[in-house]
């Protein structure tokens, strides 16, 4: 059969993004056509600003060179515009003459400079700023000519008379707001921009507007400003907007509105005519910014590349200036409005402005001048529109700073850190190496970053700090996560979306969850398969069947792997409790394995170590204990103090209630591991305020607290309610256990999952709905009642085949 | 036989083998061998031995013709031995056959 053939017009960032979107799908499905005006290969267009000012070099910012193209048998037509689009014959004319015919017809032209349409816009020396040639028409003119101006005092236009200063010109910028950054900064942010450009020496002429250029012998000489002023120029750069190229598209009668109008597939008035990037007009918008174009490439790409219908429904943008030694920062509403609260601080002589808007107890915009460090968290907190409850009285002062937690840094501290500095603690990767890749390989995300340099891909507790590195090494370029995340590399859903499908479509086996969700791989990946196991089971217990090859090794043989590939074995001790006939047993087992360690747990068990795979059921029948689960997402221990029973200060039996906890949520599978304690009394020699759940005695009763983690950040657990009875205990306990088990993503621990839908949330679907919490109760105690015991149901006839080598 | 040093020898069925699992054949004196059997029914056979730090690799999670090693998620290619990039390193590939549900494999 004959390929379809695709046709792009526009070689630049957002056609050549859609393109590498599908080939990642699908390298044969097109036959592949670029026509690009300009004579390279598709480039970094936001790096023309460091290329100005000379910190960059122009090979630096090439994306794809010509090789790239000849790789993926893509024809690429340089240096030739396209001249019109013949609808009727599928084609597409060029400048040199060329029909090219089209099945699929992909338009991304981009946006063009916007020349004020005053006397004098047509003369010599006056340019926009939005490509290689301008770039180095500006890099001549700095090396032959005294005074620029630049006209508009937006993102490009200060980066342009920043380079144009730093290239030794005498600058004035132009602008007709009161203030700079009108679009994105509010009035005390852009004044203090003001007083730190001015004292760079740009001279900066606010509320004022052009009327004229005056020119000899048909080059630029000046710039007269209504009010009268001339100011002498050699060379004018306007930057007062950008206009979407879209007259390709309106001469061949598709429809157009500013931008060529999209809808959220992409898809223009014509079928087979897509469209992406700054040329076009989506919902109303048109954006120049890099984030929302490779979102519209990634829905695009997946839809041509064969997967999937998902839409694009618009991006949530943020800003950053490109001039070396200025932090400032603004997204979202910015500006406040009605029903805003605004939390401010200002300290003008330090340089420092904050300005967070909040509505409905969300954060809707911020805007941050001097210290940018936590722009990326807020930015975070936006997108997510997390509940800010139990943040807004320190929100102002940044994520909270826990020891440990390098993701608090900020970008201006990225910045300053030398290149030797460690990132990532788990696979030894420095700041040198990480900016290295992020400037060779082009990455714009968190994921590629990671993809590409494993950092933040093991515990990933420094996700924060490679953000903050990758923000301070591309700019405003930086793109963050997105604010849907796909599962994994073989599906564009969310956890949350195939949640939902495995729910309401009754999926109950991989193949089949993976085929009405168009997975994109046959079976999976070792990210992807444990989730989905995980939800099939959790959503259909006993009807779902339980795939141990989508489980990791410890899940799959029950046992812990160890670095040498021998295992551990963790018995079950209800409530750390054992006698001296079980400590026998176990000591003879140790014996009889030549175990190399036993050893305490922090969970009040044993373990033991260095036993291998082979001789695993054999110690499981010898022990004829409880799997301890000490290997599982799933319920760990019940950690507990001794309680009145011996305690002189214990007010309840904290021992026994621990018991029963285990004894109720045993062989329980979770997102994430889930880890309980009891205390006899406030004292909490238990821990419990670091546990999923935390179990407090008191004179009257039980306080329960939940959300608590050790793990890589120390986090506190919530208090939640009091109850008076051990059956409410249980019963209270249970339900937020299934509501977390219920709801959360895979691998999310309850305190994320806490943090994701509130601590209300759950309050409301546990402790205020009474029925619903009954019904959480039960439907965990129905799970838990089919479940075997995981040794156990690993003793029968095929134990050979899992357990037991071959030989030669 | 012919000049090949190695030597065919039957070792299981195919059944002896979980579909995207693994199975280990001890060698006297040798690094084990790990064989894969992938969802499609292809057998693979690879030192069980991660270039990274030697995790086993018959512990690993098999997905299309990939292992990811149990201990750092190292991705091996079953095909060729190679670690996917970023990663590197090379486990050896041993020759492997499915004769009717037999699996062959060749040994030195």
């Amino acid at each position: 059969m004959q390929k379809q053939r695709l046709v792009l017009i526009g070689n630049g960032m957002a056609g050549i993004r859609t393109l590498e979107e599908i080939l990642k799908h699908d390298k044969e499905r097109y036959d592949i056509t670029v026509i690009g005006d300009e004579p390279w290969g598709n480039y970094n267009r936001i790096q023309l600003s460091p290329i100005l000012a000379g910190e960059q070099k122009l090979k630096d910012i090439i994306l794809n060179d010509l090789d790239w193209y000849a790789e993926h048998g893509i024809r690429l037509v340089k240096g030739c515009a396209a001249t019109r689009i013949d609808r009727e014959r599928r084609e597409v004319h060029t400048a040199a003459g060329e029909a090219i015919a089209y099945d699929k017809l992909l338009i991304a032209t981009g946006s063009r400079p916007f020349m004020l349409p005053v006397p004098g816009a047509e003369l010599d020396g006056v340019i926009g700023f939005r490509d290689i040639k301008d770039t180095e028409r500006m890099i001549v003119a700095a090396a032959l000519h005294r005074h620029a101006v630049v006209i508009g005092g937006g993102l490009l236009g200060l980066e342009a008379a920043h380079g144009l200063k730093l290239r030794g010109m005498d600058v004035t910028v132009i602008h007709l707001g009161d203030w700079l950054l009108n679009r994105q900064l509010d009035e005390t942010a852009g004044r203090l921009l003001e007083q730190s450009l001015a004292e760079r020496g740009l001279k900066l002429k606010l509320g004022a507007k052009t009327q004229t250029l005056v020119g000899e012998n048909g080059h630029v000489t000046g710039v007269r400003l209504e009010s009268g002023e001339l100011i002498p120029a050699d060379l004018v750069v306007m930057a007062v907007g950008i206009v979407p190229n879209a007259d390709l598209a309106r001469d061949a009668g598709i429809e157009v509105s500013n931008g060529i109008v999209v809808d959220d597939k992409l898809a223009t008035s014509d079928e087979h005519i897509y469209a992406v990037g700054e040329c076009v007009n989506h919902r109303g918008v048109s954006y120049g910014l890099v984030a929302p174009l490779f979102e519209m490439a990634k829905v695009l790409g997946n839809q041509l590349g064969g997967c999937g219908k998902q839409r694009y429904t618009g991006t949530t943008t943020s800003t950053k200036l490109k001039v070396t030694g200025i932090d400032l920062f603004s997204a979202g509403e910015f500006m406040g409005g009605e029903n805003c609260d605004e939390i401010v601080l200002s300290d003008p002589a330090g340089g420092v402005y904050k300005r967070l808007i909040v509505r409905d107890n969300k954060l809707v915009g911020a805007c941050l001048y001097g210290d940018t460090s936590d722009g990326a968290w807020y930015f975070q907190l936006l997108r997510q529109e997390r509940d800010l409850a139990d943040l807004r009285s320190q929100l102002l002062f940044g994520p909270p700073r826990d020891l440990g937690d390098h993701g608090t840094s900020g970008a201006s501290r990225a910045a300053a850190l030398p290149d030797d500095a460690e990132i990532c603690g788990c696979n030894g990767i420095t700041k040198g190496v990480l900016v290295k890749a992020i400037k060779e390989k082009g990455l714009f995300t968190v994921d590629d970053v990671k993809k590409h340099t494993k950092a933040g891909a093991s515990c990933g507790s420094c996700t924060g700090l490679v953000e903050q590195v990758l923000m301070s090494t591309v700019g405003s370029s930086f793109q963050d996560a997105p604010k849907r995340k796909s599962m994994c590399g073989c599906t564009d859903h969310t956890h949350g979306e195939v949640r939902e499908a495995i729910r309401e479509q009754h999926l109950v086996t991989l193949a089949d969850t993976m085929k009405a969700l168009h997975w994109k791989t046959p079976d999976g990946c070792p990210t992807c398969r444990p989730a989905l196991n995980y939800y099939l089971i959790s959503t259909w217990p006993g009807e779902a069947k339980d795939d141990p090859q989508a489980r990791l090794v410890n899940e799959r043989v029950h046992a812990n792997v160890q670095k040498d590939s021998t295992f551990s074995v963790i018995p079950r001790m209800w409530g750390g409790v054992t006698s001296p006939a079980e400590l026998r047993k176990i000591a003879d087992v140790a014996d009889k394995f030549n175990v190399k360690m036993v050893k305490v747990t922090g969970g009040q068990r044993l373990d033991l170590l260095g036993v291998k795979k082979e001789d695993l059921p054999q110690m499981w029948r010898d022990l004829d204990m409880p799997c301890g689960m000490g290997y599982a997402k799933g319920l760990r221990t019940v950690k507990t103090c001794v309680g009145k029973q011996f305690c002189r200060f214990g007010t309840q039996d904290s021992t026994g209630m621990g018991i029963a906890l285990e004894k109720a949520f045993d062989r329980m599978w979770a997102p994430h591991k889930v880890k309980l304690a009891v205390s006899g009394c406030p004292r909490n020699c238990a821990e419990a305020g670091i546990k999923d759940v935390g179990i407090i005695a008191v004179d009257s009763g039980w306080e329960i607290y939940i959300g608590g983690n050790g793990g890589i950040k120390t986090e506190v657990a919530e208090f939640f309610t009091k109850v008076k009875t051990e059956e409410e205990v249980l019963e209270y306990s249970g339900a937020v256990l299934q509501l977390y088990r219920e709801e959360a993503y895979y691998l999310e621990r309850t305190v994320h999952y806490m943090g994701r839908v509130g601590l209300d949330y759950i309050k409301s679907k546990v402790l205020e709905d009474a029925t619903n919490r009954k019904a959480l109760w039960a439907r965990l105690q129905l799970a838990l009642a089919g479940e075997p015991d995981p040794w156990q149901a690993q003793l029968g006839a095929d134990a050979a085949a899992r357990f037991t080598d071959l030989t030669v | 036989m012919s000049a090949d040093k190695n030597q065919w020898q039957s070792i299981c069925k195919l059944d002896d083998i979980p579909a995207q699992g693994a199975r280990v054949v001890k060698r006297e004196g040798k690094t084990d061998i790990a064989l894969f059997r992938t969802l499609d029914n292809r057998v693979f056979a690879l030192d069980d031995h991660c270039p990274h730090k030697g995790g086993a690799l018959s512990h690993g999670l098999v997905y299309g013709d990939t292992v990811a090693c149990p201990l750092h998620n190292f991705k091996i290619s079953l095909q060729t031995g190679q670690a996917q990039a970023p990663d590197e390193g090379h486990t050896p590939c041993h020759k492997v056959e499915l004769r009717d549900d037999t699996v062959w494999l060749a040994v030195d």
